[in-house]
């Protein structure tokens, strides 16, 4: 049932409104904070401007460590449209740029600029668009951007898209409503600042062109309506709605129902109904940027609760951190067992993790409730299926299913019931006679699937880059393949097209063979530990390969061919290779300490080799140890066999030490190359 | 002669349906197993090999030939029940020859000890390590998908798995503050 422009208008002229189902009606505690002006408060000792406040990307750091910033000065940029940049909320310097805990339920820390300000509050130069009609608008949109303005009633969406939108809008509806319990900070605002927020009204009906502008504002905020009629009555196109008390009337789905009983369909955004809404804040921030150049680096926060001794609402530059809000308000301890702390209101506020928290472009209220105010949610009791929370829910969703499903973690079965419909205005919890905490079900259970959807994305780009891989590695064999042939072609053809100089070369080719081979020999005069460690390590894999092949036909006839005769010359070959093997690694540790030794050590590529020979000796030390390791398992089995012949295993005994002096010769070898490297490296630099 | 008549007319038929479904069996072919596909699509493709098969696609294939669901621990239990889903058969724990269930890692290389030798890169499936002969390797942790492969390779053992930090993006709400009491 879509209702068209006219018939809504004259329903809202005749002040006759629509409901939106469900609702609670809380206690508005609003008097605690609302009655008094709001205040100015002295500068915090630093500030924590954090560099993403809003939903969508952060920028770029545009500043540096101990750089000294003006107020208003920028702290962020990027091209990208989903970025809204930050601004140094006063002149100061740059104490560092590093992760600082954040205002979030998860308190973990996000990338943060602090600032120490020198106390002068100096702004930086401002260029106002006073004549932003005779503009482009997309002059102003861009003002817009760059004073960093993002939805300041709670999610924080960038303003500068929602103030360009792609489709034509029938109603942009300015929301005053604050129908969170406690929070004043918009009602104040109004109040004091009514004209400057007449003036972002102006701003953005130029930009948006809407047939009707509406002002909606809840009917417990006389004051407020009083003062946004007397600015707004010369505009014709303005209307100023009061709209019943009821929570949650300030969800943006809610309020748009409540005024034009339109729903905004799933998925969707309010545009998709004609309609836009912003935020009074919002329309504050945007006169400010406009009409005066000043970004956005203040926004009025209510201080409230009966653990404060001076509620009230005060501007806050954005970074202050909560702990100097708490002292201005007089915050007394006592009147909390445990110290909670809430951002935003009792109904969708978070505790927060720390007093470091700052304050964000999003925060509207601090609420520090006592003991007796805002008592601890009890022990949870099982649903007793009155559907109190179903009545409640203003979203006309079935918060017991979900609750069920969220639980049993049958997410695509939450998902059926429209779990992202879900706004987390926490009526339902709210009625819930057993004290079931089903917000948080919910929210877990969100998280959940936005987890696994992230996961999905990361296997999908893990599957192409897995392919793609598979495909390269495909191409390069080809490639080797096809350049290997190439080369046989050309080694060929050129065989066939000169034999005689083929014939040649093979001859001097030979020849230079032989003349190596003969040096090598006469080398090994020089240094026959080499060749006999070579010699030795031929002899000892022939020995190995022998034992392998005997070991093998052992085991595989075991049984039938028990010949005693054979036994033991299997296990001296064994013996004889692991003793030729020991020695040929003794050998081979000795020869790299001797070159080690004898190395010229301020030589540079020496130093590298000594590098490279370390590794390879963790190597084999590794590959060893998974080696022995091995052997170990199979000693021990073989062992049992053994037994029966008393002989040969005395005989075999001796293999055990061998390979314990072999880790202890490696280990000798490994620490004697590694004190030389690091002797090299010594040396080297102090030849430098 | 009306049976004549008949014949004739069921051969036309025949023969005209006969082309329609050779015509549709080329154009509408399926270039593979839609089953396969379907399972590789709940595989986490981390490309491990935990599962015995050279990555998940193999497996993905073993699966539709009738091999167990329960070979693969980084999807675990999540993995298994949809993979029971979709293959009509019971959920079965995770098969412990195969591996634990453990928390998401990347890898991570200690840059002072690499020596440059490649071995890593080569072992890794999804082309996540960065470097070249005898320079200093590194992991691009976005594309890391923990599978552990590296680890073994490397000669000097300076690769680490380390856990992937929490941010507040992919944080999840927590309940703990919340006792749960058996009644």
């Amino acid at each position: 049932m879509y209702k068209q422009f006219d018939e809504i208008l004259t329903r809202i002229n005749d002040g006759k409104l629509w409901d939106f189902p469900g609702g609670v009606s809380p206690q508005g505690k609003k008097e605690l904070s609302n009655t008094t002006d709001i205040d100015r408060l002295p500068l915090p000792k630093e500030l924590y401007v954090t560099v993403k406040q809003h939903i969508g990307v952060e920028g770029h750091v545009e500043v540096e460590e101990g750089q000294q910033v003006l107020k208003g000065q920028l702290l962020t940029k990027s091209m990208n449209p989903f970025a809204v940049p930050v601004h140094a909320p006063t002149s100061g310097k740059i104490k560092s740029i590093s992760p600082h805990v954040s205002a979030h339920p998860s308190g973990l820390p996000k990338l943060t600029i602090t600032i120490e300000p020198d106390g002068l509050d100096k702004w930086t130069e401002m260029t106002p668009l006073s004549n932003y009609t005779e503009l482009p608008k997309i002059k102003t949109v861009e003002a817009i951007c760059s004073a960093g303005i993002s939805g300041m009633g709670g999610a924080g969406f960038p303003t500068h898209i929602k103030a360009s939108p792609k489709k034509d809008v029938e109603f942009l509806i300015i929301n005053g409503v604050e129908c969170e319990p406690y929070i004043s900070s918009d009602d104040r605002l109004m109040r004091e600042h009514a004209w400057q927020i007449r003036q972002g009204i102006d701003v953005l009906s130029h930009l948006l062109t809407p047939k009707k502008v509406i002002i909606a504002i809840e009917d417990n905020k006389p004051e407020a309506i009083k003062a946004m009629q007397v600015t707004c009555q010369e505009q014709d196109n303005y209307i100023v709605s009061p709209i019943p008390t009821k929570y949650p009337a300030g969800g943006e789905k809610q309020l748009i129902q409540v005024l034009t009983s339109r729903e905004v369909p799933k998925q969707g955004l309010p545009v998709d109904v004609g309609v836009i809404m912003q935020n009074v804040g919002t329309c504050f921030a945007i006169a400010d940027a406009v009409y005066t150049g000043k970004p956005l680096v203040e926004r009025v926060v209510t201080l409230t609760g009966e653990a404060l001794n001076a509620p009230r609402n005060v501007w806050a530059l954005i970074g202050t951190p909560i702990e100097h809000l708490l002292k201005q308000a007089d915050y007394q301890e006592k009147r909390q067992r445990n110290s909670k702390v809430i951002m935003g209101g009792p109904m969708m506020g978070f505790a927060v993790a720390s007093e470091q928290v700052p304050v964000i472009k999003t925060t509207n209220c601090i609420l520090v409730p006592a003991d007796k105010e805002l008592p601890e949610i009890g022990d949870e009791q099982p649903c007793i299926r009155c559907g109190a929370c179903a009545d409640a829910c203003p979203a006309s969703l079935l918060p017991q299913q979900l609750f069920w499903h969220s639980k049993a973690k049958e997410l695509d079965k939450a998902q059926d019931y429209n779990l992202f419909d879900c706004i987390e205005c926490g009526a339902c919890a709210f009625v819930c006679p057993s004290e079931i905490p089903l917000v948080h079900y919910y929210r877990i259970a969100k998280s959940e699937i936005h987890n696994q959807e992230l996961e999905k994305d990361q296997a999908d780009k893990a599957r192409e880059r897995f392919e793609a891989r598979k495909l390269r590695l495909v191409r390069e064999q080809q490639e080797r393949e096809e350049k290997h042939r190439k080369a046989a072609e050309a080694r060929k053809q050129a065989m066939s097209s000169d034999k005689g100089d083929a014939k040649d070369k093979i001859a001097a080719a030979l020849a230079r063979a032989k003349a190596k081979k003969a040096a090598a020999s006469d080398e090994a005069a020089d240094a026959s530990p080499e060749v006999t460690g070579k010699q030795d390590k031929v002899a000892a894999a022939v020995a190995r390969a022998k034992a392998k092949r005997e070991a093998a036909k052992q085991s595989t006839d075991s049984e039938a061919t028990t010949d005693t005769a054979e036994q033991p010359v299997d296990k001296k070959d064994k013996v004889a290779a692991a003793v030729a093997r020991a020695k040929a690694k003794r050998e081979a540790a000795k020869q790299i300490t001797d070159a080690e030794a004898t190395t010229d050590t301020g030589e540079q590529p020496q130093d590298k080799k000594d590098k490279v020979a370390a590794a390879v000796a963790r190597a084999k030390a590794k590959r060893e140890a998974a080696k022995q390791s091995t052997a170990h398992q199979a000693d021990a089995t073989t062992n049992d066999m053994q037994q029966t012949d008393t002989d040969t295993s005395v005989q075999a005994e001796p293999t055990q030490p061998m390979s314990k002096q072999d880790k202890i010769a490696q280990a000798i070898a490994k620490a004697k190359a590694k004190r030389d490297a690091a002797k090299a490296q010594q040396q080297e630099q102090d030849e430098k | 002669m009306t049976i004549f008549w008949a014949l004739v007319a069921l051969s036309v038929l025949a023969l005209i349906f006969g082309l329609i479904l050779g015509y549709a069996a080329i154009r509408f072919k399926v270039e593979s197993d839609p089953l396969v596909e379907q399972i590789d699509e709940i595989l986490p493709q981390t490309q491990c090999g935990q599962c015995g098969y050279p990555g998940c696609r193999p497996y993905a294939d073993a699966i539709a030939n009738g091999d167990d669901i329960n070979k693969c621990p980084p999807g675990g239990d999540a993995t298994i029940k949809k993979l029971a889903d979709l293959m009509g058969v019971e959920a079965k724990p995770l098969d412990a020859a195969h591996g634990e269930e453990d928390v998401k890692k990347v890898a991570f290389i200690r840059e002072d000890e690499c020596i440059g030798c490649t071995k890593c890169i080569q072992a890794c499936p999804v082309d996540a390590i960065l470097g070249a002969a005898k320079q200093m390797h590194t992991v691009l942790s976005e594309e890391c998908t923990g599978c552990d492969l590296c680890v073994e390779p490397c000669p000097v053992d300076c690769i680490d798995m380390v856990p992937v930090a929490d941010t507040p993006a992919s944080w999840r709400w927590q309940l703990d503050n919340i006792p749960i009491k058996q009644v």
